[in-house]
């Protein structure tokens, strides 16, 4: 095991325009579909993203906010119940990470959606579905606005007004304290793992 | 929070410590990787400069891109190429063993740990695949990561987690005839729903689950990420320790079976164990199940009509309606006269050798329906093997089904096995999300393999129970 720079930045809050994308339990297959991901490097995943709905099959641009000019500079996705469901595909957080997207703000996200995006730096922050019907009717209608999202007091303010929002605890430290690096966190501990590899019965 | 369960002794077995984040930081007892989600993790081991910490632990396969008919190199798909050659290097840098298709050891990765007897109860095991909780049917916690966190494990072979709650699913009674442990799994998601797991590990127990197999306790653990969690698990007994003694590990060591039963048999949830929540299913009412929307859980007992989008949970209606109009199927009505185009029988969830067997049961003696274009891709080359030899090949075959090579082929369409336009297909895989068999159009009907079988032969969804006897010629 090698050691190496560790530095990994501090994400406690994120201020920027917002796209919404409307509509419960959004699998990664529709983020990216399947056969974008026969790739060996993530770049250039994001024009992949949510092809299906961006694009018929002839490759015409369709009605999604995405295909917007005026939600083309959002990085902060508003999202409604169980995004990211689905497979496990870390090319989904990275397909829109790379179309801009740096945090996301949602009813719900599926676990390992989630734990990806940490993975990334990408707070997955969550409301209410009232909350969240709210600010994504705003972002419709104010694609330049604002939106700050404070992590560490767990807040979103928009127009004018702060709403309360949810940040899992662990993601929350995480962020804020800028150790979501955990491959680093974990080098750190090279001892403790010979040892309990040592202790292992089927290692014996 | 639980007690005793094996989960929590498979845990503080392999906790290593707990991290500033307030995860815990785990040994990774196996570590599998595939052609798909591995290269980008190697690519930020490079960048960083970091080695492999261990390849004895770590394994790999070839399954999601690998051509399932011409398998000669180079592939005829270029992406698909690439790939096997990044991951081909990849493995030899880093001295990794690789099952590649010259070994005769190639398969799904979910197949093949099981084949080779490196899945093992009480071991902590992870790969870049949601579908990896199936090694839970052997007593292993096995979960899905993704690409950062195979970074990690190749840099550390550790992985930060933090510890869920475990729920046990307490299935009693015995499986009727045409049912199987598909349909339990579907019949658990249907009523938990797709996210109901979510935050839980699930624990399989009961004498309907003890009965099983190990390849059908397989297709249930497979599928609690449909559930939501992320992993699924069997208490190991004699039905597993008889699986671990026939594999290569222990046909090779032979002592080595003696040496770790006891520890198996210690990591066993505890009678008095106690778990966040309990959930029973009494396995004698179930019949087969089918799907009828683009969610595994939006599934109905063969004989049951699909549900109104209004009759169900408000939350549930929208997404419900808009599969209904994808698959295009009417409330009120059941699934059974369903048109079906093609049939697929494989995938980590059903394509080991017992599900083969109940498939070509149905065949035997009964013709393809000739609108329909039907295959069989093993889920490994030895479960092909042994298949070949025994003469499924031949009765799937003479049927008029399509005898492939093994891989994850339609399961997700990422070779050239694939849906055409909106074909709809019996399949005996995991997920019916749109787009997941290769075309956006396309439309998946899930269900178990003898449920697959008599698909093929009416050409429609049918209830294997129903199927008329065949006529003797
Ligand atoms: S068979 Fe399907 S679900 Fe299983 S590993 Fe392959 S693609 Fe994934």
């Amino acid at each position: 095991m090698s050691d190496f720079d560790a530095d990994i930045p501090e994400v406690r809050a994120v201020s920027e325009t917002g796209v919404p994308i409307r509509g419960n339990d959004i699998d990664t297959d529709q983020i990216i579909p399947a056969r974008f991901m026969k790739v060996v490097t993530f770049d250039g995943l994001g024009q992949f993203a949510f092809f299906d709905v961006r694009y018929d099959d002839d490759d015409n641009q369709k009605a999604h906010p995405m295909n917007e000019e005026r939600f083309n500079e959002a990085n902060v996705m508003v999202v409604n119940d169980n995004f990211g469901c689905g497979s496990s595909r870390e090319h989904a957080p990275q397909a829109l990470m790379r179309w801009g997207i740096d945090a996301f703000i949602g009813e719900s996200f599926a676990e390992i959606f989630a734990g990806n995006c940490l993975a990334l730096g990408m707070p997955t922050v969550t409301a209410d579905s009232e909350t969240i019907a709210d600010l994504q009717d705003w972002v419709e209608a104010n694609p330049d606005g604002d939106i700050d999202i404070d992590v560490e007091n767990e807040t979103v303010t928009y127009g004018g007004q702060t709403v309360d929002v949810d940040v899992d605890d662990a993601q929350r430290q995480a962020l804020v304290e800028g150790i979501w690096d955990t491959t680093a966190l974990m080098s750190a501990n090279s001892g403790e793992i010979s040892a309990t590899a040592a202790s292992l019965p089927y290692l014996k | 929070m639980s007690q005793g369960t094996l989960y929590d002794k498979v845990w503080d077995e392999h906790k290593v410590t707990q991290l500033p984040n307030g995860q815990d930081q785990l040994f990774v007892g196996l570590h599998l990787i595939h052609e798909v989600t591995s290269p980008q993790a190697f690519g930020m081991l490079r960048e960083r400069d970091i080695e492999v910490a261990r390849p004895d632990l770590t394994h790999a396969t070839v399954d999601h891109i690998v051509p399932t008919s011409d398998q000669s190199r180079p592939y005829s798909d270029d992406a698909a190429e690439e790939m096997m050659s990044e991951l081909e290097q990849n493995v030899r840098e880093a001295n990794i063993e690789f099952s590649d298709p010259s070994t005769g050891d190639q398969g799904i990765v979910h197949v093949i740990g099981p084949e080779q007897g490196i899945t093992q109860p009480g071991k902590t095991i992870v790969c870049g695949d949601s579908h990896t909780s199936t090694h839970g049917a052997f007593g292993a916690l096995a979960f899905g990561i993704g690409t950062s966190q195979i970074r990690d494990v190749l840099a550390t072979q550790c992985i930060a987690m933090e510890k869920q709650k475990v729920r046990k699913i307490q299935v009693d009674g015995e499986l009727g005839a045409g049912v199987e442990a598909k349909d339990i799994i579907l019949e658990i998601i249907r009523r938990l729903g797709t996210d109901g797991g979510v935050g839980y590990v699930y624990e399989y127990a009961g004498e309907a689950i003890e009965n099983l197999d190990m390849e059908g306790r397989m297709s249930i653990c497979n599928m609690s990420i449909e559930g939501g969690a992320r992993a699924g698990y069997v208490n190991p007994d004699e039905t597993t320790y008889e699986w671990m003694k026939e594999t290569d590990y222990f046909q090779e060591n032979p002592e080595k079976f003696d040496e770790l039963k006891p520890y198996w048999e210690s990591i066993r949830s505890d009678e008095d164990a106690e778990y966040d929540d309990v959930v029973h299913i009494d396995a004698s009412e179930l019949e087969p199940v089918v799907t009828w929307g683009t969610t595994p859980g939006q599934g109905i007992g063969i004989t049951e009509p699909i549900p109104h989008p209004e009759d169900l949970p408000e939350d549930k209606q929208e997404t419900a309606r808009r599969a209904q109009e994808h698959m295009r199927v009417e409330p009120g009505e059941t699934m059974a006269g369903y048109d079906i185009d093609v049939v697929f029988l494989g995938s980590c969830t059903n394509a080991r050798l017992p599900d083969l067997r109940r498939a070509a049961a149905i065949v035997e003696g009964r013709d393809v329906d000739d609108s329909v274009r039907a295959m069989v891709v093993p889920g490994s080359q030895r479960v092909q093997e042994a298949a070949e030899e025994e003469g499924l090949a031949d009765v799937f075959r003479e049927a008029g089904f399509e005898w492939r090579n093994a891989g994850c082929s339609m399961c997700l369409g990422m070779n050239e096995d694939q849906l055409e336009g909106d074909e709809a297909s019996a399949s005996s895989s995991n997920r019916n999300f749109v787009g997941r068999q290769g075309s956006k159009d396309g439309r998946t009907v899930l269900m178990n393999p003898q449920m697959v079988a008599a698909a093929a032969i009416t050409g429609e969804v049918t209830d294997v129970r129903e199927l008329p006897e065949v006529t003797p010629v």
